[in-house]
């Protein structure tokens, strides 16, 4: 294990980024997002980001290719960048988890090459958590959120960051930051950790009863008539899904040009009424039923499709950013087990 | 006004019949995160709360609920009434399925506000006078309420309410700030100052519509945005031109009728002050035409909606050209 004073840690910054392009929780406007760090940004690692980290493997738009009319001939050109290398930091256990819900969904066949691409190309360096927040739910999903699953490894003590690299991409980012780092021992960590981990057992939702979410339950689940009264105030907005690090529905649509079409993809809702309208009309007419689809697909399609892994990671993003409250820890206290209180 | 009070006053409606529901806020997980709920049993209604964190205008949910057989029991903050004049002058509301009962309010918290201080692993929120005590499972924090409250309280237009069937209200003495003092600083700023504000600002957009959806003046029942049929339908910002005309197109839209409740700036999950852009309009329509609050009353003619010789023609007092 290697470590660097938080004092010095704009070097860190500048030695990476003269690699990389180097991305971390940056605070603008007063919000932290993660965004492309230069000198002088201000790097937060205290506050959750209201986006999540997906963004950076799975862009809001991404072009896709366009079609160039000329007469009677028509041009298809590759708009594809293939993406340089890049790192980014600071990226909470709970968030690093979700890639791997992503990549299930993405580099399953067919692969996701715009995806794969990225993936390939990204660093990701975790970032324990010391002071998780209410409304965490890691733990009911099954995330440790005191180990980050990463390509390095990172946790903050007493004005120091610790780092260990986990993978080659790790091992690589840490031998170009070598002359910045001291040994260290991990004596300071295993601490914080173990005072992490009793900090989680006073969180109210890091316990959250499950046990009826399984796929022999599905109709049961999907016909309950809970869904009513849980989706009622639903704005029908997307900001649960938009913030959400594991949504990953996308439309593809295309943009008319001067002399052609460009063609994209955009992140899409399963809040908003035209969510996978066909040309034969919209399977799910109401906001109830598209509400209840978000959940269902969260905690019962999905795993039923994919060992038994939800698509949630319990970052609790939804819980703090929905407009009315309305959540998937209510969702799963009203449907999901007898011990839910 | 007790909450007891209120709570009884929805039971006794239910009870004898004269409504089918209620509308109300509904107790979440913490003490902070309400959900505007429809309450139809007595049952129901041990639910119920009404405290600092009842925030949500209630008023655009009865475009769905007066539509249903049966009355609606909708209890309304000064600040949601304006909402539900304007949308009564809009033919959105069936006025004879409704029972608005006003209740006071004393100015909301801002969850966000009380979070941006650094306290996490909230367990309660108490106020105590002007206090807001915190519990946390990291120790208790004490922070002063007018810190934390929602922008739309800190310039809150008025204790009074504008439309009722009956009153449970009280009286909040008003202590509202001047609500055109920001709109005044952003004016006093040159255009490349204004803009990068404004870019900082909407470069911040998800597009995940909640402004739109919350907002009691967006009532159209398929928004232009949403039309494929349109051209002009997005479901994400591509560039920076986009993150910025859907804003300013739809403030365009509900200029005039934007009773300035709020709400757009409350649920915006980046916490983009949209209320803004809504305001300047406000103020430049009281320069043009004279002081208009729209949602103070459900007859008048709206200001863009009524035209008299007398009009200002903007350059008259903007400059530019007519």
């Amino acid at each position: 294990m290697k470590k660097i004073s938080l004092s010095n840690i704009s070097k860190l910054y500048e030695v990476i980024s003269r690699e990389y392009d180097l991305y971390a929780p940056i605070k603008k406007a007063g919000k932290v997002n993660f965004a492309k760090w230069t000198d002088g940004e201000e790097v937060v690692f205290n506050a959750q980001t209201v986006r999540s980290p997906k963004d950076m493997f799975f862009p809001q738009t991404m072009d896709l290719y366009s079609l160039k009319m000329q007469g009677k001939t028509v041009e298809v050109i590759d708009d594809r960048s293939e993406t340089a290398p890049f790192v980014v930091f600071g990226v909470k256990p709970c968030d690093c988890k979700s890639f791997e819900v992503l990549d299930r969904v993405f580099l399953a066949e067919p692969v996701d090459t715009y995806y794969q691409n990225r993936r390939e190309a990204g660093i990701i360096v975790g970032l324990g958590c010391s002071a998780p927040s209410e409304s965490c739910m890691c733990a009911s999903f099954g995330v440790d959120n005191t180990e980050p699953v990463a390509d390095v490894k990172s946790y903050i003590v007493d004005g120091e960051m610790y780092l260990d690299a986990i993978t080659d991409k790790g091992e690589k980012l840490l031998s170009l930051i070598a002359g910045l780092l001291v040994d260290a021992d991990s004596t300071k960590v295993d601490e914080q950790k173990a005072k992490t981990k009793e900090i989680n057992k006073k969180l109210p939702l890091q316990n959250l009863d499950m046990t009826r979410f399984t796929a022999d339950n599905l109709n049961e689940i999907f016909n309950e008539e809970e869904w009513e009264g849980l989706s009622e105030a639903c704005l029908a907005c997307g900001t649960c899904t938009y913030v959400c690090p594991t949504c990953q529905c996308y439309d593809i649509r295309d943009f008319k040009t001067n002399d052609g079409v460009k063609r994209f993809r955009c992140w899409d809702s399963c809040m908003y009424s035209d969510f996978t309208k066909m040309s034969a009309g919209q399977p799910r007419n109401t906001q109830m039923q598209r509400f209840r689809q978000r959940f269902m697909h969260k905690l019962v399609y999905f795993p039923a499709n994919n060992d038994g892994m939800y698509s949630c990671v319990g970052c609790g993003r939804c819980a703090t950013k929905c407009p009315i409250s309305m959540n998937i820890a209510k969702v799963i206290k009203k449907l999901g087990g007898k011990h839910n209180d | 006004m007790q909450v007891s009070d209120i709570k009884k006053k929805a039971s006794e409606m239910l009870l004898s019949g004269e409504v089918k529901r209620v509308i109300g806020w509904k107790k979440g997980e913490f003490d902070y995160d309400l959900t505007p709920a429809t309450f139809e049993s007595v049952e129901e209604l041990e639910d119920f709360v009404y405290d600092g964190f009842c925030g949500a205008n209630l008023s655009k949910y009865l475009i769905k609920e007066s539509k249903k057989e049966g009355k609606t029991l909708v209890f309304m903050k000064p600040c949601d009434t304006y909402s539900f004049n304007q949308l009564l002058k809009e033919h959105r509301i069936v006025r004879d399925n409704v029972y608005v009962v006003a209740i006071d309010c004393e100015g909301k918290l801002d969850i966000d506000k009380i979070k941006s201080k650094g306290i996490k692993g909230i367990l309660s929120v108490k106020e105590d006078g002007d206090e807001v005590i915190i519990d946390t499972i990291y120790g208790e924090s004490k922070v002063v309420k007018g810190e934390v409250m929602l922008e739309k309280c800190l310039t809150c237009k008025s204790k009074e309410h504008v439309a009722y069937d009956e009153s449970m209200a009280q009286g909040v003495e008003n202590v509202s700030l001047d609500r055109f003092s920001e709109v005044a600083k952003l004016e006093a700023m040159t255009a490349d100052e204004r803009y990068e504000f404004w870019r900082g600002e909407l470069s911040k957009c998800i597009r995940c519509n909640a402004c739109r959806n919350v907002c009691p003046a967006c009532s159209c029942v398929k928004c232009v945005f949403d039309n494929d049929a349109s051209g002009v339908s997005a479901k994400s910002n591509a560039n920076e031109f986009e993150e910025s005309m859907f804003h300013i197109i739809r403030a365009f839209h509900v200029a005039g009728r934007c009773t300035d409740c709020g709400e757009c700036s409350r649920v915006c999950p980046q916490h983009i002050p949209l209320h803004l852009i809504n305001r300047k309009f406000i103020k430049d329509i009281n320069t043009l035409y004279g002081e208009y609050q729209a949602g103070a009353d459900v007859d008048s003619r709206g200001p863009l909606t009524n035209y008299t010789t007398d009009d200002l023609d903007p350059s008259d007092i903007f400059g530019g050209n007519k």
